[in-house]
């Protein structure tokens, strides 16, 4: 039982997968295009080099926080799509808290840390208000994170345009850059920062979280069944908050290292649309923390060779997003083949009343 | 297999026009996957017959009617009717073939009039409506009635009796001829059901109607019906004359050759009976209230008592209160006013509490309230376990190998049947979902055990080893509440009873000092 369970939830997104490409290949034929040079190149861009897979696992950094941060609401039954705003939020917290211990001139050993907990943070209270709402007052929690997203994106520019902007940045605000002292460089001399060792070490903790620990096991009992869960004493209002705050401060993760790793400063470039890849990733990984790495890489690799195939096949770089579109689609259709693929449950035939 | 002669205890009526119908299956035979949920069924309904189908949960009832009201196709067989072949494909065609059918759930529009709802079941309904004609017309049609519904009022005003007696007008609206009723009663009070099937018994017998009724109600059964057939495991087991054939004998035909399951023993133990009064009681509810969504009061000022070694029983019609009662307790519903004490101190259905003063809940509808229904059987059962030892070892960590192999040794303690630990627990059937339940919640030290409705819709076995868990409970010092629906079983497990009423609850008076008529009567609201 538990084996077909396992086994379903592995061949079914990759089945979603590779019908995706199938579609996508379609795409491609009927623009004229060549499906086969379009796949290599993908394997040139972001698999086949040690630069490649450097240029993959960079990107796929932010994603497996934000997987995380839409996987872990997930498993209680919320669907939030909050995490691009607070990747911004907690970006420009994260940026903001640095200038002034910039300006003392403190070391990074407190410079980071400091920076890293503002980040997840803020992170973490502007996701937990949607939990919040949600628990409290009953707003749906994919409507309020979504607007919580754009509204984290409008304070964050007023911000960064007003009282926060750099006089140095005129052609594109931003805040007062870190500086290259204060900026975490690559692991182990290679370019792929140190966001993706956070992302490793979350995703594993947040794996033991959900399905070893009390905390993790009422979570789930809440998303399966909240009346259940209500009757079992369990404080469903807390978990929501504490899953949703979670999501928050992962997000907010990302938002820190896309400043000190990449960015080096608050600006626009903060709302990269990392959270709502995220929202893909997650689903793809059946909201497991752990599929989410794997996940996050082969998109990662997709985004990494984007510019290879918008340079080599003339495609607009609005290709990778009409795949990733397709791969949505074909998922959320994928979802009904549960239970239902004949070669695993052979004795459930015939019609149930 | 008892076969009574039926002409020998009820009138010979011929087809008449306008009139009465006869009703006949023959050979029957439908199949669901590897399950026989009709095997070579022959039903005979005589035209202006009040003939009850008996049978057990399972063993084909509403299958058998479905296949007639065309819901079903039959794999094989025929339905007559007035002794003639005739095919249905849908609801509707046997709708204009005269064959109603009142679901055990209502179908009528909640948010619409009595005559609304029956001017828009016709299928002639006409696409401007005349209402000041069809309201004469109804008004004509409610005084040739034999009982009657305010047509002016909104159904969702209506008391589950008066739209069950609405569900058999609109089938009479609509000159239905014969009328299939599943378990009509279950949302009655006593002297509402018997004022419908009354009625009901007298149209057959003038020969305006035939009636097939969908009862698990021997009393009913005997006092109204006048043939029956029984169906076991999709066969026929028997059918003959109602009123010449024992109680006894048709609950034979239902359940086979198995005794009859007894009564839960009950022991009197010290704690019951006059010393119980002096005790500090276990569970106090000190005029508990409770609002529905829209700000109405659904349980007004309920105040009770439950000692140690008794069992209270709360007896209503289903939408009275109990079940918001009951989610007042389990923490499913805000408390809008009074308050909950346990030994004598403030309550709070939280999960301290819940562990502190060792109260255990077995809700209604399990899937719905006591498990998740897509986590495993082994998961389901440390519900109560999972963040304590030996569930939850060092660091906190919750052990799976642990959580199974307790799991297993409830499974085998409580015989749930499961295809393994691992199972999805939405993918046991409900008996054995109900003893899962059981396991988690009575497997330890219970002190006070809040039972709702526990054995709707289970088998007869079930049904038996539940009422007797619930009593061993009872005997071994835990103060239980029941609240049912069912007013026998009510009465059987019961120390002491109390009625709940448009969210009131009436005087609890131990079950000796009354019976099921004053019951009935409060149940009513009198």
């Amino acid at each position: 039982m538990l084996n077909t369970r396992v086994l379903e939830s592995v061949l079914i997104p990759l089945g979603a997968l590779l019908a995706s490409a199938l579609i996508f290949a379609v795409f491609l034929l009927a623009l004229g295009k060549s499906p086969v040079t379009f796949l290599s190149l993908v394997w040139t861009g972001g698999f086949s080099s040690w630069f490649s897979i450097q240029s993959a696992l960079q990107r796929a950094a932010p994603l497996i926080l934000t997987g995380l941060a839409f996987a872990i609401p997930a498993r209680i039954g919320l669907t939030l799509l909050g995490a691009e705003g607070a990747v911004v939020i907690g970006g420009f917290a994260a940026a903001a808290v640095a200038i002034p211990l910039v300006g003392a001139g403190l070391p990074t050993a407190i410079v980071w840390p400091v920076m890293a907990l503002a980040a997840m943070a803020v992170g973490a209270v502007w996701v937990g208000l949607a939990g919040w709402l949600k628990h409290h007052r009953g707003v749906n929690e994919t409507i309020s994170s979504l607007l919580l997203t754009y509204i984290a994106i409008a304070i964050v520019s007023f911000l960064i345009e007003g009282p926060f902007r750099d006089p140095g940045s005129a052609n594109k605000p931003s805040t007062m850059p870190l500086g290259s002292d204060y900026r975490i460089g690559g692991m182990f001399d290679s370019s792929v920062h140190w966001g993706l060792a956070a992302g490793l070490l979350l995703a594993a903790a947040l794996w033991v979280l959900m399905a070893r620990t009390p905390f993790g096991f009422a979570a789930r009992m809440t998303g399966g069944n909240l009346r259940a869960a209500q009757g079992q004493g369990l404080p469903v209002g807390r978990l929501l908050v504490a899953c949703c705050a979670i999501a928050g401060a992962c997000a907010g993760v990302a938002g820190f290292f896309e400043i000190a790793a990449i960015h080096g400063q608050a600006n626009a470039s903060l709302a990269a649309g990392y959270g709502f890849t995220g929202i893909l990733v997650a689903f793809l990984a059946r909201h497991n923390p752990l599929a989410v790495v794997p996940v996050a890489i082969l998109f990662g690799a997709l985004d990494a060779s984007g510019g290879l195939v918008q340079r080599r096949m003339e495609m607009p770089d609005a290709t990778m997003l009409v795949l990733q579109g397709i791969i949505f689609i074909v998922l959320l259709v994928s979802d009904t083949m549960y239970g239902r693929l004949p070669f695993l449950n052979p004795n459930r035939s015939g019609a149930r009343t | 297999m008892t076969q009574a002669k039926l002409s020998d205890c009820m009138p010979q009526i011929g087809p008449h026009p306008g009139g009465a119908m006869s009703l006949e299956t023959r050979a029957m035979t439908k199949t669901f996957g590897a399950l026989r949920a009709l095997d070579d069924v022959s039903l005979n309904v005589r035209a202006g017959s009040f003939h009850a189908l008996l049978g057990e949960n399972g063993a084909g009832k509403s299958t058998l009617v479905k296949c007639i009201m065309g819901f079903h196709a039959a794999d094989s067989g025929a339905t007559l009717l007035d002794g003639a072949p005739v095919a249905i494909a849908s609801p509707r065609q046997a709708q204009m073939r005269g064959i109603g059918m009142v679901y055990q759930h209502f179908t009528l529009v909640p948010c619409l009039t009595t005559a609304e709802n029956l001017v828009i079941a016709r299928p002639d309904a006409p696409g401007i409506i005349y209402w000041r004609a069809e309201l004469q017309r109804l008004e004509a049609f409610m005084d040739r009635m034999p009982f009657r519904v305010r047509l002016d009022r909104h159904v969702a005003d209506l008391s589950a009796g008066e739209r069950q007696k609405l569900e058999i007008l609109k089938l009479l609206y609509l000159d239905q001829r014969v009328l299939i009723l599943d378990e009509p009663t279950s949302v009655m009070t006593p002297s509402e059901a018997d004022e419908v099937l009354t009625l009901l018994g007298g149209m057959a017998q003038r020969g305006e109607i035939t009636v097939l009724m969908i009862s698990h109600k021997f009393r009913e059964v005997k006092a109204f019906c006048d043939s029956f057939t029984v169906l076991r495991h999709g066969r026929v087991t028997g059918s003959g004359c109602a009123q010449d054939t024992s109680i006894d004998a048709m609950s034979r035909m239902m359940i086979g050759e198995t005794q009859l399951r007894a009564r839960a023993p009950r022991l009197t133990g010290e704690a019951s009976g006059t010393t119980r009064a002096a005790a500090q009681p276990r569970l106090t509810l000190d005029a508990v209230s409770a609002d529905d969504a829209t700000g109405r009061r659904v349980v007004d000022a309920v105040s009770l008592d439950l000692h140690a070694g008794e069992v209270v029983g709360i007896a209503g019609v289903s939408g009275n209160g109990q079940s918001a009662l009951v989610e007042v307790l389990a923490g499913q519903r805000a408390l809008s006013g009074g308050r909950v004490l346990a030994h004598g101190q403030p309550f709070a259905p939280r999960r301290a509490d819940l562990d502190r003063y060792k109260v255990f809940g077995l809700p209604e509808e399990p899937l719905r309230n006591a498990v998740v229904p897509r986590m495993s059987v082994a998961e389901n059962m440390a519900f109560r376990s999972f963040d304590k030892p030996p569930v939850a070892g060092r660091f906190g960590l919750i052990s799976p190998a642990r959580m199974r192999a307790v799991a297993a040794g409830l499974i085998r303690r409580y015989n749930v049947q499961t295809p393994s630990a691992d199972a999805p627990i939405e993918t046991l059937s409900g008996g054995n979902l109900q003893r899962a339940v059981l396991a988690r919640e009575l497997s330890g030290d219970v002190e006070v055990l809040i039972v709702a409705n526990p054995c709707f819709g289970l088998d007869f076995a079930s049904v038996a080893e539940i009422r007797a868990q619930i009593m061993e409970q009872r005997n071994r010092g835990a103060a239980v509440l029941l609240v049912s629906e069912d007013l026998d079983e009510v009465l059987e497990l019961s120390d002491r009873v109390a009625v709940m009423s448009a969210g009131k609850l009436g005087p609890v008076v131990a079950v000796e000092a009354t019976d099921r008529d004053r019951i009935g009567r409060e149940m009513g609201g009198h």
